[in-house]
C-alpha cells in the first residue's frame, strides 16, 4: 500500500487523552440530547422513529469509521490512530444497544410476544438482530486481558465484524420501503472497506475452504 | 503488502511541526464531527419555533367555510396540526417524512385542472376556484392509518368522491376508478431524481373499485383543520379513503378516469407481494416485513407517551363491509 507521508505521524499522551474525552463527551451527548428531546417531544411529529433512526444509522457510522481506522492509520501512515479503534467500536456496540431497546420500549412498548415474533418473523429484523449479538460478543471480548488470553482465536472471532457491518446494511436497507434511499451510499462505502482487505478475506475464505477440503 | 512498519528513531523535538500537522488533523476530524452533530442539534432545537412558525414559512393557507363534522366522524383526539403538516409521504418531494414540508411549500396550486373523463356522460373540468365552490364542504375527522403501522386523527375538509362522480355521470360499463397526482419534474424533485423519489416510476396512480369510489365515507378533501391544504399534504385536492392505508389516499389530483378494467396502482406496481389493489386496513394479515396487528398513534407527547393500540379491521369503519362480502381478504390484501 502506498503511504501519504514519507514519516509517520505521532500523537502525544495528552492530546491523545484529550481526543477520547472528546469522543466520549459527543457520544453519550448525544444520546442523552436525544432522549431529553425525545421525552419532551421535540423530535419531529414521531419521537420513537426519530430516535430509532438516529440511533441506528449512527450504529452504522460508528461502525464503517472504526473498520476505516485501519487503512487510513497505514496509509498516512499514523499508528496510533489504532488506539481509537476499541472505542469507536463500542460506542457502535452501544448505539445498536440503545437502537434495539429503543425498539421494545417504545415501537413495541415491551409487548413480549409481539417483540419475540417479530424478531423471528420478520427478516429485515432477524438480521438486525443478528448483527447486534455479532457485536455484542465483540464488545464483551474486547478488553485486553481477554484478547491476550484468547490469542489468535481473537483475530477469528472479531473478524466477524465484516459479517456484522453487511447484515447491519441489509437491516436498514430491507427496513425501508424502496430500495433507492441512503443505505446505497453506505453500501458503497462498505465495499470500499472490503476491497481494501480484499487479501485478508480471500485468505480467510481460502483457509475455510482448504480446511473443509481435508476432511 | 505494506512494509512492516518500524518506529524512527529520528524522532526529536524538531518533529513538533507534524504534531501540530498531526494536531489540525484531529481538530478537523472533530469539526466534521461536531458540524455532524450540530446540525441535527440545530433540527431539533429549532422544532419547537419551526412549528409554531409553519403557516408563515409554507404556503398561506386559505380559510374555508364548511359544514360542522356528521356522522362520519371520530372524536378521538386529533393529531396536531404541526405533526399532521410535517410527517408526510409525498415521495415527489422526497423519502423523508420531513422532506415534503422542506420541499412543497413552492407548488403551484393555482392555476390547477382537474379532468373527471373516461368512461363517463360528462367528463368534467375543474379549475381551482372549483374545487373549493363547487360542491359543499364539510368537516370529516377520520383515523389514517399508514401501512407503516402508525395513525393520526385528521380534520379533513371536503365533498363526498360520490358527488363528484354523479356530477360526471359514469356509464354502466364504468367499474373502477383511476387516480392520478401532477407529473411536474420541475416543481416535484422526486419525479426528477431516481433517487431523490424513492426509484418509483410517476406520476403517482391509484385505483378504487366504482362501488368503493361511491361509498360515503370516500373524500375528497381541500382542506384541513379548517383551511385549504398545505402542499405536503396534497394540495390542492386529495382522495381520503378511511378505511384503506395511507399510500391508497393519493395526492395532488390532476385526473380521475373511470374505466371498465382495474387500473394499476404504484406501489402494488413497485412491490406486488407487500402492497395489494385492495390495501385494506386488516390487523390479520400482515405486511411481510411486519405486523400490522397494531399501530402507535400519533398525537401529543413524547417517547414515553403509551400510544401503541390495537388495529381495527377496516381501521375501525365496519360499515364498508359489506363492499367485500365473500372476498377472501387474505388473498385479495
Amino acid at each position: 500500500m502506498n503511504r501519504l507521508l514519507s514519516r509517520p505521524l505521532r500523537l502525544p499522551a495528552t492530546p491523545r487523552r484529550l481526543t477520547k474525552a472528546g469522543i466520549h463527551l459527543l457520544a453519550t451527548g448525544y444520546l442523552v440530547a436525544l432522549f431529553y428531546w425525545g421525552a419532551t417531544d421535540n423530535l419531529g411529529a414521531d419521537p420513537v422513529k426519530a430516535l430509532l433512526h438516529s440511533t441506528g444509522t449512527w450504529a452504522i457510522n460508528l461502525l464503517l469509521i472504526s473498520l476505516s481506522i485501519s487503512p487510513l492509520a497505514k496509509w498516512l501512515p499514523f499508528p496510533d490512530l489504532m488506539r481509537f479503534r476499541r472505542l469507536v467500536g463500542l460506542y457502535s456496540f452501544t448505539y445498536a444497544m440503545v437502537h434495539f431497546f429503543s425498539f421494545c420500549a417504545f415501537e413495541l412498548q415491551f409487548d413480549w410476544t409481539l417483540i419475540a415474533s417479530e424478531i423471528v418473523e420478520r427478516p429485515y429484523i432477524t438480521v438486525g438482530f443478528a448483527a447486534l449479538l455479532i457485536l455484542s460478543l465483540l464488545a464483551a471480548t474486547s478488553t485486553t486481558p481477554i484478547q491476550r488470553r484468547m490469542g489468535p482465536a481473537w483475530q477469528r472471532l472479531h473478524n466477524w465484524v465484516y459479517a456484522a457491518a453487511l447484515l447491519a446494511l441489509l437491516h436498514y436497507t430491507w427496513s425501508l420501503k424502496t430500495v433507492w434511499e441512503e443505505p446505497v451510499f453506505y453500501w458503497l462505502i462498505a465495499a470500499g472497506l472490503l476491497y481494501l482487505r480484499r487479501d485478508k478475506l480471500l485468505w480467510v475464505v481460502r483457509k475455510k475452504f482448504k480446511k473443509n477440503l481435508a476432511r | 503488502m505494506p512494509k512492516v512498519f518500524k518506529p524512527s528513531v529520528k524522532l526529536t523535538d524538531n518533529d513538533v511541526t507534524d504534531e501540530r500537522i498531526y494536531r489540525e488533523r484531529r481538530q478537523i476530524v472533530k469539526a466534521m464531527g461536531f458540524v455532524g452533530a450540530s446540525s441535527l442539534l440545530a433540527k431539533s432545537a429549532t422544532a419547537d419555533w419551526f412549528w409554531e412558525d409553519d403557516d408563515k414559512k409554507a404556503a398561506a393557507r386559505r380559510p374555508l367555510s364548511f359544514q360542522e363534522p356528521g356522522k362520519y366522524s371520530t372524536s378521538e383526539t386529533r393529531t396536531p396540526f404541526a405533526k399532521v403538516s410535517s410527517y408526510n409521504n409525498f415521495y415527489e418531494f422526497g423519502t423523508d417524512k420531513s422532506d415534503p414540508a422542506e420541499n412543497a411549500g413552492q407548488l403551484q396550486t393555482s392555476p390547477w385542472t382537474l379532468r373527471v373523463d373516461g368512461l363517463v356522460e360528462n367528463p368534467l373540468k375543474l379549475d381551482a376556484d372549483d374545487l373549493t365552490e363547487r360542491f359543499p364542504l364539510e368537516e370529516r375527522i377520520y383515523r389514517l392509518r399508514c401501512v407503516e403501522a402508525w395513525s393520526m386523527v385528521i380534520p379533513w375538509v371536503g365533498f363526498e368522491l360520490a358527488a363528484l362522480l354523479r356530477a360526471a355521470k359514469p356509464l354502466s360499463s364504468a367499474k373502477y376508478v383511476a387516480f392520478e397526482t401532477l407529473y411536474d419534474p420541475k416543481q416535484m424533485p422526486g419525479q426528477a431524481s431516481r433517487f431523490m423519489g424513492g426509484g418509483i416510476d410517476y406520476p403517482y396512480v391509484e385505483g378504487l373499485r366504482l362501488d368503493e369510489a361511491m361509498h360515503p365515507l370516500t373524500l375528497m378533501a381541500v382542506g384541513l383543520y379548517g383551511k385549504t391544504l398545505p402542499p405536503q399534504n396534497g394540495a390542492p385536492i386529495r382522495l381520503v379513503v378511511p378505511w384503506k392505508y395511507g399510500f391508497k389516499s393519493i395526492k395532488s389530483l390532476v385526473r380521475i378516469r373511470l374505466t371498465d378494467k382495474r387500473p394499476p396502482t404504484t406501489w402494488n406496481r413497485l412491490a406486488p407481494q407487500e402492497y395489494g389493489f385492495y390495501a385494506n386496513v386488516n390487523p390479520d394479515v400482515a405486511h411481510p416485513r411486519w405486523s400490522q396487528a397494531s399501530e402507535r398513534r400519533i398525537t401529543t407527547g413524547g417517547l414515553f407517551t403509551r400510544n401503541r393500540i390495537e388495529t381495527e379491521m377496516f381501521n375501525g369503519y365496519s360499515e364498508v363491509a359489506p363492499l367485500y362480502q365473500g372476498m377472501n381478504l387474505t388473498k385479495w390484501y
